[in-house]
């Protein structure tokens, strides 16, 4: 598996996306350390770009990966390999080479500014959240054929979970005020990684202004540390669940 | 929708087999079967006594020549075969034969994708015949071949067949098949129509060349399809 791993990871370096990405990610966060010296704010800031644009690139260029990477599959297919071991030999390198470029991006400013806790909880969170969506990109590849199919449907996947899922929450809430919902809307938070990744940071943010109906109560509900335990927990049933499901279906499928 | 119906065929090591049939029967898919690529949804293939559901070690035993190679777009020729050598991790003896013969070691620095269909033909069969597997599945090996390649694979798949491997050679073009394969298995439609040795076929249809002989084959079998109804 760690020879399949290495020939994958050499691939996508290849490529020169990964570096553009790492270069991306380091400016903006070195610009927002430039612009405000709080960095309470800073990481404020920067927790909206990871919360948009980390799951958009890590689902697209997964989904973009995997169909590049068919001829490598098919080639795999024909030697004595495990399926799976192909399967999860492409989830790895793919996990770790985003995982590794949003580290460096991120994390090196960070290091050189000045390191506290909420900084190394908008790193976890942004690791996390890049680990649920190439999850969900490789279910999104398996599931169909074609690969603008499997492009449509990972930006589905993101709008859903980036815009459209807050705005039924919202909606859900305002119509059915006149109950009581706080803890239907925390189960309701669970379904949505991103949701669960803001909650996270904003626990640690100490900013209850910001946080709104669901965040205060959350807060009550878990308190910090619970809360973090509570969504690390879900996130990783999110990362788990659809790379199960890949393989499941991967390992059935005619290639 | 299936592609294959009531297969049941055993092939025996030190024959050659052609794979024959008109487009869409099921040459290809009945390979990749054979290979765990497609999964049938029902019946069992057995390789060496070993039933390859859910198995994967067994394809140590076959070299695979895909009917169209499809390959890692940057990597370089070189770099291919090496990493093939280095995944198989086999400590077997390599055979680099086509490598050389196909002058393949003069461009090892040329990437994948720089290729033309003729040369990626040509790394597909040094590729299938690389690790001496036992067992050998060429999905139309000459198409795209000038024709010193031809004559080149050819005469390597004859060497190998005489050492007592097993072939299974589907191929369109059977005047190459007459001088590769002892045996026939005839596709129409996902079912196999007939199977029998080459030879017993001339025998029967009182033809020289394989190519007549199946014309003649088909003729009689549409003939008496006819009578029938």
């Amino acid at each position: 598996m760690a020879r399949i791993i290495k020939y994958i990871f050499y691939d996508i370096l290849r490529t020169r996306f990964i570096l553009a990405y790492t270069l991306f990610l380091f400016i903006c966060t070195f610009a927002m350390f430039q612009l405000d010296t709080d960095v309470g704010k800073v990481v404020m800031s920067l927790m909206n770009i990871v919360l948009m644009v980390i799951p958009l690139v890590s689902i697209i260029f997964t989904t973009i990966h995997f169909y590049n990477s068919y001829e490598f599959i098919e080639l795999m297919l024909a030697q004595p390999v495990n399926r799976k071991v192909i399967f999860l030999s492409e989830y790895f390198s793919t996990a770790l080479s985003l995982c590794i470029a949003y580290l460096i991006g991120v994390g090196l400013p960070m290091i050189f500014y000045g390191m506290t806790p909420a900084s190394l909880t908008l790193l976890y969170a942004g690791l996390m959240l890049t680990l649920v969506f190439v999850s969900l990109a490789f279910l999104a590849s398996v599931l169909t054929r074609d690969k603008a199919k499997a492009i449509g449907l990972t930006l589905l996947f993101w709008f859903y979970f980036a815009l459209i899922y807050d705005g039924l929450l919202l909606w859900i809430v305002y119509t059915f005020s006149d109950y009581p919902l706080e803890k239907i809307t925390i189960a309701l938070i669970a379904f949505n990684p991103i949701d669960l990744a803001r909650i996270m940071m904003l626990l640690k943010l100490d900013i209850s202004a910001l946080m709104g109906y669901t965040g205060a109560f959350y807060r009550e509900f878990f308190g910090s540390y619970w809360g973090t335990l509570f969504s690390t927990g879900v996130l990783f049933i999110w990362v788990v669940l659809p790379v199960i499901a890949g393989t499941k279906i991967f390992i059935k499928k005619d290639l | 929708m299936t592609a294959l119906h009531d297969i049941d065929v055993t092939l025996d090591r030190g024959k050659s087999y052609a794979l024959i049939g008109p487009n869409g029967s099921g040459k290809t898919t009945l390979i990749k079967s054979i290979l765990g690529m497609v999964i049938p949804s029902s019946g069992e293939i057995f390789v060496d006594n070993e039933n390859i559901k859910s198995h994967w070690k067994y394809r140590e035993k076959i070299g695979y020549m895909p009917q169209s190679g499809h390959y890692p777009e940057n990597i370089r020729i070189g770099q291919l075969f090496d990493m093939m050598k280095n995944i198989r991790g086999a400590n077997v003896p390599t055979d680099e034969e086509l490598i050389q013969t196909f002058q393949l070691d003069k461009i090892v620095d040329k990437r994948m994708h720089a290729l033309s269909g003729g040369t990626r033909q040509k790394v597909s069969a040094a590729l299938a015949f690389l690790f001496n597997a036992p067992i050998l599945i060429l999905d139309e090996p000459t198409a795209g071949l000038d024709p010193v390649s031809v004559e080149i694979l050819k005469e390597k798949i004859l060497r190998e067949k005489d050492q007592g491997k097993l072939f299974v050679i589907s191929s369109h073009i059977l005047s190459d098949l007459d001088e590769l394969s002892t045996d026939i298995l005839y596709l129409i439609e996902g079912k196999i129509e007939y199977q029998n040795t080459i030879a017993q076929l001339k025998d029967m249809t009182q033809e020289k060349r394989l190519g007549k002989a199946m014309a003649a084959f088909i003729n009689r079998n549409a003939f008496q399809h006819i009578l029938q109804d």
